[in-house]
């Protein structure tokens, strides 16, 4: 079986990518790897480290930036070339329209959120996350080509390979390929993305107020944590729309969330029920958020919160 | 202008959800069903569009079975013009996109959710604007039209873009592109009489196929912590539960 697996460079190599790279090579069969853009040749090379023996680079400077229709041109075309059955790639803000116009341009099934490897025993079945994580569901795709958006964690990030031979790859695009304008982007820069990391901090309404975040970025920053909130946190401007963990928020899928003066709506927990682990710290032992919880404490954030905070930073000597 | 809000008839996020038929039946008892909320915000917008622009109507599109017609019938209340049913069961993202796609033809703005809470698939928009040829952008958080440009703010993994695109344009929108509106008694009996068009859908089949549904094994108990013995809980984050 070929496999090509989108990986994303705009940002710098995104582990979610990887780990792309890295169910690709689960899957067994060969595994093409497609990078757009500019792009440093020891970084394509390095991709053979996750299991891609090949990478295609398109370095085409217009696909500097992420243009969904450009990408997803360029990917069918090396999905042609490559003769690949399946294309494998991160369900991120970019990568899932991109897929879903793959699938339309080559006639393939297109599944996103799939959270572990297919089952090939009979026919080729994924299993996908629905009802924003309460349940899930088995689909078979049926068409020859195929097209996989993970969902974070449906494939474990190691390094088993060696080193990726690098070939330049050209597709002629048209005007038509650039059919929308990136006119200008902004960023939290230095920040652990919310949607990847591995240990979430979030806060609630319980915390009364903006200008109290300090206690729980500091226990972010001690356990290099992203960080989130509510939804009426966000509703209130306490904190950008783009940390809001919810239903209609960001799905996070963290080792570790750390909820703290959240009651936990039902809303809320759509969004966290794919945490390995959940931490709850609240005033009311009759939060509901404590029946989703792995651990609960029930006390007054601003006291715990600093406690945690010191604990950590004890056992970490 | 035309517009067209495609709508997703799903289960109240409160829902519990639960499966009949030995997992391969969705278990509907007691369940409420809403507007897709991210449907409803892309509708609000349309409506604040209307409400701007002299000579805009809304056509609301969904696709689904008789018994979403409530459903539709709350979105003309809120203020659409007319509605398109296509009735078909909603079974597959290529296939409801393929069908919206072949009554999209002639509008000059299509809305819709980033995605639905129900499969949360999320490309429906991206797939109608590869089918039709038009530009897809999503999710929006804000869109606001200059003459035949869009100009629109997007959300990024921990960010935003700032876009532009040429109408016609199909946009997969969530909050804060607008307030969602509560029908009115008004609204609520002129709804009664809009016309709601049911079509039949064109021939197609499905590049998937759902073989069963799952729900994820139970939570185990919580274990509490006593507020003064935070010691405690990082000892059992670490040693316990492995993940620091």
């Amino acid at each position: 079986m070929s496999v090509l697996v989108f990986v994303e460079t705009s940002e710098g190599k995104s582990e979610s990518s990887l780990e792309a790279v890295c169910y690709a090579k689960a899957m067994g069969g060969s595994v093409t790897a497609v990078v757009l853009g500019p792009s440093d040749a020891s970084e394509l090379q390095s991709l053979g480290k996750y299991g891609a023996q090949k990478v295609l680079h398109a370095s085409d400077s217009k696909l500097s930036k992420g243009i969904i229709q450009a990408y997803a041109s360029v990917i069918t075309k090396a999905m042609q070339d490559e003769n690949a059955e399946v294309l494998v790639l991160a369900g991120t803000s970019l990568g899932t329209p991109v897929a879903a116009k793959v699938a339309v341009k080559s006639g393939a099934s297109f599944a996103s959120n799939v959270v572990e490897l297919p089952n090939t025993t009979a026919g080729f079945v994924v299993k996908r996350s629905i009802y924003t994580g309460k349940a899930f569901s088995l689909v078979e795709l049926k068409n020859a080509k195929k097209v996989i958006a993970i969902k974070k964690n449906a494939a474990e990030v190691k390094e088993s390979g060696g080193t990726a031979e690098v070939v330049n790859f050209t597709v002629n695009l048209s005007d038509a390929d650039f059919n929308t304008t990136i006119t200008s982007s902004e960023k939290a820069t230095g920040d652990i993305r919310l949607p990847e990391a591995e240990i979430v901090v979030s806060g609630g309404r319980g915390l009364k107020g903006a200008e109290h975040w300090g206690i729980l970025e500091e226990l972010a920053k001690t356990l290099h944590a992203a960080t989130g909130c509510s939804k009426p946190v966000s509703d209130m401007g306490w904190r950008p729309h783009h940390e809001h963990v919810g239903q209609t928020g960001v799905k996070v899928a963290p080792q570790l969330y750390i909820a703290i003066g959240i009651s936990g709506a039902i809303q809320h927990l759509a969004g966290v029920n794919s945490s390995k682990c959940i931490v709850v710290i609240n005033k009311d032992a009759d939060a509901p958020f404590f029946k989703a919880a792995d651990y609960g404490v029930v006390g007054d954030a601003f006291e715990v919160v600093p406690k945690l905070t010191a604990a950590i930073k004890a056992a970490n000597g | 202008m035309k517009i067209l809000v495609c709508i997703s008839h799903v289960p109240d996020t409160t829902s519990k959800i639960n499966f009949i038929d030995n997992g391969t039946k969705f278990d509907t008892t007691g369940v409420q069903f809403i507007i897709g909320p991210y449907d409803d915000y892309a509708l609000a917008r349309a409506i604040e569009l209307k409400e701007q622009i002299p000579g805009t109507t809304v056509t609301v599109i969904n696709v689904g079975l008789a018994d979403t017609e409530p459903t539709i019938r709350k979105a003309l209340a809120i203020g659409a013009d007319d509605a398109i049913r296509i009735n078909m069961e909603p079974t597959d993202s290529f296939l409801v996109a393929s069908q919206i796609a072949e009554q999209a033809k002639g509008y000059d703005l299509i809305l819709m959710g980033r995605e639905s809470i129900d499969y949360n698939s999320g490309v429906v928009h991206a797939m109608v604007g590869e089918i039709l040829g038009l530009p897809s952008i999503s999710p929006v958080m804000k869109l606001d039209l200059e003459g035949t440009k869009a100009k629109m703010s997007v959300e990024i993994e921990g960010g935003k873009e700032q876009v532009e695109a040429n109408l016609p344009l199909v946009a997969g929108c969530q909050e804060p592109i607008a307030e969602w509106k509560i029908p009115n008694m008004r609204g609520i009996m002129s709804a009664r009489t809009k016309p709601l068009k049911v079509v039949e859908p064109k021939a197609a089949s499905a590049a998937t196929a759902t073989q069963k549904f799952e729900l994820p094994p139970p939570k185990g108990a919580v274990k509490m912590i006593a507020a003064d013995n935070m010691a405690e809980l990082v000892t059992k984050l670490k040693n316990e539960a492995k993940v620091l």
